[in-house]
């Protein structure tokens, strides 16, 4: 059972994941995502760019410099529909550009929408832990805009760290999801990004096909911390 | 997009010269490569800039080399292997490596590239899809 970190799977009011490129949603985020939809809660999902800037353009290269922000954002939009997310939104920016933003215009962006969505929980990468530039940018915005927040109105923050020593920094995690169940409905999320997936897993369909390779067993388990705000 | 035909894309380099055109150069190795210990790297990333020019040539064996000669400077870029001219007369030049990765990217346009969407654009995807363990 998931439910042994005690995630409150039902009572949420709405779960809002806000991340900088498609596919960010499927790695780390996907059985979480499904596993609230599976209990009835509305999951509102927001990516800031299009993974404009990104070097995968499927193997053999089907994409181009100019296609391939209009190839990610369909598979996106096939990723939502594999999860049952009601609600896409894009923020419209850059791909690595993120952190070269005045941060206080994203944050204003993001904060419209939590007024607009009234989510309970937010899940994004944890600020300055998320390896990527956008992740850490798109990050620190979410905490900007939760914050210009009335108190009462704040959602919850969890936060999936990418870099190897953050237990080492943070302590053990708040939250650890087991998806081992959910992992079909996963993997169909990943597939959805096809321009991208082959590139950086060139043996996933080989290691996903056997539930004890190391690949299947990182994709079974979700974890995450909490952002005091 | 397909394997560069150089004499293919001198015409189209010749097609666009003495216009403003807007140039998208770039080179790129990832944001994940210098963790994995494969050395230091470098990107660089340059997006409708208008230029004109009068002279510019493709040279190489393939990989090939672009050099573009402007009225107080250069444009160059080396290591592009695949080409496409699309249908509003952009042309577009890439260098892929041995797993199809973007390497270099070289692009010549009319008017300028795109640079992204609205602002908070949203979709409902009408999911009503329910989850069930089977």
């Amino acid at each position: 059972m998931s439910n042994l970190n005690h995630t409150d799977w039902i009572h949420e009011r709405h779960v809002l994941s806000i991340l900088p490129h498609p596919d960010d949603e499927a790695f780390g985020f996907a059985g979480t995502l499904i596993r609230y939809i599976e209990h009835n809660v509305p999951v509102t999902h927001v990516c800031a760019t299009l993974g404009e800037m990104g070097r995968n353009m499927g193997n053999p290269p089907f994409a181009n410099r100019e296609t391939l922000p209009l190839i990610r954002r369909k598979e996106l939009y096939q990723s939502m529909l594999r999860m049952g997310v009601s609600r896409l939104y894009l923020l419209g920016r850059h791909d690595k550009m993120l952190e070269f933003e005045d941060p206080d215009e994203v944050a204003e962006q993001v904060k419209e929408i939590l007024e607009e969505i009234q989510p309970s929980i937010v899940y994004t990468f944890y600020p300055g832990l998320g390896v990527h530039q956008d992740h850490d940018a798109l990050a620190w915005a979410v905490v900007r805009a939760v914050k210009k927040l009335k108190e009462e109105l704040r959602p919850r923050i969890f936060c999936r760290a990418v870099v190897e020593e953050a237990e080492a920094k943070l302590g053990p995690p708040h939250r650890i999801h087991d998806v081992s169940d959910l992992l079909s409905q996963k993997l169909a999320v990943i597939r959805a990004h096809q321009s991208q997936v082959h590139q950086m897993f060139p043996q996933f369909e080989e290691q996903v096909n056997d539930p004890n390779s190391a690949l299947s067993l990182w994709f079974s388990r979700e974890i995450f911390w909490e952002y005091p705000c | 997009m397909q394997p560069i035909n150089p004499s293919s894309v001198q015409e189209r380099i010749d097609r666009l010269a003495n216009q403003t055109v807007y140039l998208h150069l770039e080179t790129t190795q990832g944001v994940y490569t210098a963790r994995r210990g494969e050395g230091p790297v470098a990107s660089c990333y340059i997006r409708n800039v208008p230029i004109q020019y009068e002279r510019g040539e493709i040279k190489g064996e393939g990989p090939f080399r672009v050099g573009i000669k402007l009225a107080q400077g250069w444009v160059y870029c080396d290591g592009l292997t695949d080409w496409e001219a699309d249908d509003d007369d952009r042309l577009l030049l890439a260098g892929h490596d041995r797993e199809g990765r973007l390497v270099a990217a070289l692009q010549l346009s009319p008017f300028p590239f795109g640079t992204g969407t609205k602002r908070n654009e949203s979709y409902s995807t009408g999911s009503t899809r329910r989850h069930t363990n089977e």
